[in-house]
């Protein structure tokens, strides 16, 4: 643990990065990060382009296998389990440790087949009876339920795009994961979409670990209460979020929160 | 310190920190004015000193309205958030000690008349010229953002407190032998008083100073034992 990361003690960790470097081919785009994340805060990764914030992120449920070049270094455990060890059905894993990313990529079904899709593959619904109630309270904890219950047969890609990321929000809740990991989750939406989804953030803060990586430092401020800073592939600094934003201990982290970064 | 990216937040930075210097200056040259015109019994200069007054109140407007401009439009973070905001309440502080300064001032024409009677009077430049310098140096503390400096303003507000109990009692053993003199000790009175309340409100600025430069509060420390409770 370097000096920068011992600033914060998580008691049951829900998942923990201990040492891990990210290559893509003979490049080090993650230099050994070590952090933990907890069932009760939203944890914000914040960093200026580049810094490996959505590299790291993206080791967390594996996604980084499906680049050819890429390699992953150290330990990564859900609940104690080393999620890169041989015996890990990626699948599985994946079901536990959802993503919602970038853009809004609802899949080009209905509504109602967008949510159903996952549960159905996992086998999570014995009966019609069974997936209606999963795909209703999805839609009710992704906050969209109240907009769609009268067209779940009309196609999810109709939806405009902030209902879209809540749909996708909801299909990554309907196979019960554990964490839910967001890329930017709100960049391509308007403020009050934003809000929304902030909202529903805040909602489901506690029932399931939630890592977001974020370029808005404002909204790292409003929805997390965990904030790790990364630069040049380093965690340079980790902690509680109201105290990164008024007293950073580290000279990097408040030359970019306060605008001043190269 | 780093420029930002965006060089009007810079602009706004440069601008409020200039303000304050200016309204500090105005501030430590009111109580010097003050009590210059109380020793020389100069009734223009307390006039004005009374006038003057109304530069920091302006000054205090302009700050508040520029805070809150940096605050909506630059959503300021980390040292920048601490900076306003200690700007912001130094400049409610100063405007309170230019407040302070203009009442002894208002009283020099009260202890005019009968000068040649007042002894006491002898002690208290001494005091105000302590109590200024603990404004000066709050405020330089602030332009250079210097914590040590905010520190030993802070440690320097017994000083100001002595003088005051010492003043009290002295003040209140020539009245009782001095009847006669009574209504102008009771200004004098009010005078230490408020020349003691620019002491503490310094103290509040150090303290905000310390703050604004270091991020941590100062824990709270032990006050000099006080004749009267605090108004």
């Amino acid at each position: 643990m370097t000096e920068a990361q011992s600033n914060l003690t998580i008691e049951n960790p829900k998942m923990s990065a201990r040492d891990v470097k990210v290559f893509y081919g003979e490049k080090q785009a993650i230099k050994g990060v070590s952090i933990d994340v907890d069932m009760d805060n939203v944890t914000a990764f914040i960093g200026p382009s580049g810094c490996g914030k959505s590299t790291f992120l993206r080791t967390l449920n594996r996604m980084n296998d499906t680049v050819a070049s890429a390699r992953v270094e150290g330990e990564i455990t859900l609940d104690g389990e080393d999620i890169y060890a041989p015996s890990m059905d990626v699948v599985q894993l994946r079901a536990r440790v959802g993503m919602v990313f970038q853009k809004p990529n609802p899949f080009p079904k209905s509504i109602y087949e967008n949510i159903a899709y996952g549960p159905r593959i996992h086998g999570l619904a014995a009966s019609k009876t069974d997936m209606d109630v999963i795909v209703e309270k999805s839609l009710r904890r992704a906050g969209l339920w109240d907009e769609v219950k009268d067209r779940l047969h009309d196609s999810g890609t109709a939806l405009s795009g902030g209902q879209q990321q809540r749909l996708c929000i909801g299909r990554a809740i309907a196979v019960e994961p554990e964490v839910i990991l967001m890329d930017e989750p709100c960049s391509a939406l308007d403020p009050i979409a934003t809000a929304k989804i902030e909202e529903l953030i805040h909602e489901l803060r506690g029932r399931y670990a939630i890592v977001i990586v974020t370029h808005n430092m404002q909204q790292a401020a409003r929805v997390s209460q965990r904030t790790a800073f990364f630069h040049l592939g380093e965690l340079v600094e980790y902690g509680v979020t109201s105290d990164i934003f008024t007293n950073p201990r580290q000279e990097r982290t408040k030359d970019y929160i306060t605008g001043r970064y190269g | 310190m780093a420029e930002h990216t965006i060089k009007a937040f810079d602009e706004e930075i440069d601008r409020l920190r200039g303000l304050i210097a200016e309204m500090g200056g105005r501030a430590e040259a009111a109580i010097e004015n003050a009590m210059l015109a109380l020793q020389r019994q100069d009734k223009i200069l307390a006039a004005e000193v009374v006038e003057g007054d109304k530069r920091i109140d302006a000054i205090e407007a302009e700050v508040e309205k520029l805070v809150i401009q940096v605050i909506a439009l630059r959503a300021p973070m980390a040292n920048d958030l601490r900076d306003v905001i200690a700007a912001l309440k130094i400049v409610s502080v100063v405007e309170r000690i230019g407040d302070y300064a203009k009442n002894i001032a208002k009283r020099v024409p009260l202890v005019a008349s009968n000068r040649h009677t007042l002894e006491p009077i002898s002690l208290l430049p001494s005091m105000g010229q302590v109590a200024g310098e603990m404004v000066h140096d709050a405020l330089n503390a602030f332009a250079a953002r210097d914590a040590e400096l905010a520190l030993a303003v802070v440690e320097r507000d017994t000083v100001v407190d002595d003088f005051y109990n010492s003043v009290f009692r002295t003040l209140v053993t020539f009245m009782v032998e001095n009847p006669k003199t009574i209504s102008e000790c009771a200004h004098l009175l009010f005078i230490a008083k408020n020349i003691e309340r620019i002491g503490d409100h310094a103290t509040n600025v150090a303290e905000m100073v310390y703050y604004a430069a270091t991020g941590q509060t100062l824990p709270e420390r032990e006050r000099g034992a006080d004749i009267q409770p605090e108004d």
